[in-house]
């Protein structure tokens, strides 16, 4: 078996508004779930940050980039619903 | 509303001017300032159009910078398409315009709830980088396309236009509304965006008889006055132009009583000097009435006075004209050459009434016109309905005075109509200074054109119908001569002319005659005055022998008889004189 693939996230998020927390919560869960300790997670709050938020062209929150591994992607909205989102990161197959 | 009452309402600052000169009067200064203005208008409407000059007029002319937010074309592609309005967003675009290209791309997931949050977090601080005032939401349709149920839509469009309330911005939202206007957007959630917004603008496009007609409403303006007709723009050289009839609070114009010349020496003499300056004329006439040559008689002059003049044809193409007037000796060809006169053609351009006003504005304000012909004006009321060409004629009309431009325009006659103006649809007659109306008479087997002046306000003009001659030499009006009632014109007038020469010569030789006779009659008065006077003088000398004799005679009859007494020795005394008279 290969050197399991490190997945990097960056995910937007908008203060304590309740989409983003619910989309922290999603990515969490998720990343235990089929990555455990392989991914890492950086968190942008577009209000503390908004000069870098307007240069990374992000303009729903929240927003998760996938970073790594290439390409890079992006997914708008809490991450709730699983299914189509595995599928996008790549991981659908990787699935029992 | 919780959170709508949480905002302290702000009092409605000054409006915000768009440098769209009829948008800003229809407004009565511009869209709300501080405010929200829904633009709706189907596709190609001009929507991005209107509120990129909005920005661009923000940032020119009232220094308050703006940021534009394109949902739907790429910055890049709104700049290069507006390149040729001559705005220099480009330049602006470094300080003082700012372009978020917040297009959704294509690959975008979507997984669960999200909103505009960041994005307005991320503007806010671009706001406070550049001292923003003016802010334009392009095409928020689509963003709120990613969103799935109506709540989040219309929570999205709360949280914008609160977020646009509290920060004091002149804000435009534009959306897309589908060809059919009225259904469209009264759809969720563009109908209750309606309500909730300060301002709403409806730009609509439709064909009207197969020509393109564009319109633009204000369906409301919270808290101002506006004009509430749809009024009539056209996306030009330089962007949006909004065409507003002449509303009652509008200056009058200050008027002139300068004459200019019509470039015809009589008809000057006719109408008491010639036009005013800055007054409309029309010309009426059948097809080949001359009309035309009038017109360029008038170009001619005004070109020769110095003035930068426009003439437009609708029938046909400047070469033309200026070869057919070279053949009645109006020489348009040197003005063209040093650009004082601009010939155009407008034949090949099809549009509405509209268009071609607004074409013609554009071209005379170019040329810095001061003087306009039309030729003909009728064409208008081939495209599109015979209203709407109407009032472009009017409107016409009302811009040239207003502009001080001394308009020319011609107008066919239908062959078959009469002088009656009912039968055309274009009725502007009435708005027009002066009227000259070209026809034929037909006399005696020939046809001759007539001029007369129907009306020309505040000139006093001859009311005779003069003859309108057009040779190499130029054009000339001849007079006319009225025998039993009917003006002679042409050959009739020629033989007339002759008939009184001949007259005229006769009675001169009969003059000399009379003079020479009376000569003859004087010169024997004076001799026999003379013969006479030798003959006085022969009786006044004959007299003056006959006294003399007479003097004499006594004298010495007195002496003889003293020297008879002597000789006789007689007494001294004398005798009786009874006794001496023999």
């Amino acid at each position: 078996m290969t050197r399991p693939v490190m997945y990097t996230f960056r995910l937007y998020i908008a203060g304590e508004a309740l989409n983003s927390a619910q989309a922290l919560a999603n990515l969490g869960a998720l990343c235990r779930t089929h990555l455990p300790d392989r991914h890492r997670i950086e968190v942008v709050d577009v209000f503390l940050e908004p000069m870098r938020a307007l240069a990374d062209g992000i303009f729903m929150t929240p927003t998760l980039v996938k970073l790594a591994p290439l390409p890079v992607s992006k997914i708008v909205g809490t991450l709730s619903q699983t299914e189509p989102l595995l599928h996008a990161l790549g991981l659908a197959v990787a699935m029992p | 509303m919780k959170a709508a009452q949480a905002i302290p309402v702000k009092k409605m600052s000054a409006k915000a001017p768009t440098g769209i000169a009829g948008l800003d009067e229809i407004t009565g200064g511009g869209l709300p300032g501080g405010r929200t203005t829904l633009l709706v208008g189907g596709p190609g409407s001009g929507k991005t159009i209107l509120a990129l000059q909005f920005l661009a007029h923000g940032v020119q002319a009232c220094r308050e910078p703006g940021i534009f937010v394109a949902f739907e074309e790429t910055s890049a592609r709104i700049v290069a398409n507006a390149e040729s309005f001559g705005w220099n967003l480009a330049e602006l675009q470094k300080k003082k315009l700012f372009f978020l290209d917040a297009q959704p791309c294509s690959d975008l997931l979507q997984s669960g709830d999200f909103d505009l949050g960041g994005m307005l977090a991320a503007l806010d601080a671009q706001i406070k980088h550049m001292g923003a005032r003016r802010i334009v939401f392009d095409a928020l349709d689509i963003v709120l396309a990613l969103l799935s149920d109506p709540v989040a839509k219309r929570r999205e469009i709360y949280r914008l236009y609160e977020w646009l309330l509290a920060r004091g911005l002149t804000g435009i939202i534009t959306l897309k509304s589908g060809g059919d206007e009225t259904s469209s957007i009264t759809q969720e959630p563009f109908g209750f965006m309606q309500f909730m917004v300060d301002c709403a603008v409806i730009l609509s496009h439709s064909v009207v008889l197969g020509v393109s007609q564009r319109g633009l409403r204000v369906l409301k303006y919270r808290g101002s006055g506006f004009d509430e007709n749809e009024a009539p723009f056209l996306i030009g050289k330089t962007g949006f132009e909004v065409v507003v009839a002449r509303t009652l609070d509008r200056v009058d114009v200050s008027v002139t009583s300068e004459r200019v010349s019509s470039g015809v020496q009589r008809l000057d003499t006719m109408l008491g000097g010639g036009y005013y300056r800055g007054a409309s004329i029309l010309i009426t006439g059948f097809s080949g009435t001359a009309k035309t040559t009038l017109s360029g008689a008038f170009a001619e002059a005004a070109c020769k006075r110095g003035e930068r003049t426009l003439f437009v044809s609708f029938d046909s193409d400047g070469t033309e004209v200026i070869r057919n007037l070279a053949s009645v000796g109006i020489q348009l060809q040197r003005y063209v050459k040093n650009g004082r006169l601009r010939m155009v053609s407008a034949r090949a351009i099809t549009g509405s009434a509209e268009t071609y006003l607004a074409r013609i504005k554009t071209l005379a304000k170019e040329h810095g016109t001061r003087c306009l012909v039309i030729d003909p004006i009728s064409t208008w009321s081939r495209s599109g309905t015979d209203m709407s060409a109407h009032s472009v004629a009017e409107r016409l009309i009302d811009w040239s005075k207003a502009s001080g431009t001394t308009l020319v325009c011609t107008r066919l006659l239908d062959e078959m109509s009469n002088l009656a103006e009912g039968s055309s649809p274009l009725q502007i007659s009435t708005l027009v200074d002066t009227w000259i109306h070209l026809n034929y008479l037909v006399q005696a087997g020939e046809r001759n054109r007539g001029l007369s002046i129907i009306k020309s306000r505040g000139t006093a003009h001859s009311n005779q119908v003069r003859e309108l001659i057009l040779s190499d030499a130029g054009v000339t009006l001849a007079d006319t001569y009225t025998a039993g009632g009917e003006v002679l014109m042409g050959t009739l007038r020629w033989e007339k002319e002759r008939a009184e020469r001949a007259a005229h010569e006769a009675n001169e030789v009969a003059v000399r005659l009379k003079r020479v006779k009376l000569d003859a009659e004087e010169a024997e008065l004076e001799v026999r005055i003379k013969s006479l006077q030798v003959e006085l003088m022969a009786k006044q000398l004959e007299k003056t022998v006959l006294v003399h004799a007479t003097e004499s005679r006594e004298g010495e009859f007195s002496r003889s008889r003293t020297r008879m007494d002597e000789l006789r020795g007689a007494d001294a005394a004398k005798p009786e004189p009874a006794a001496k008279s023999p």
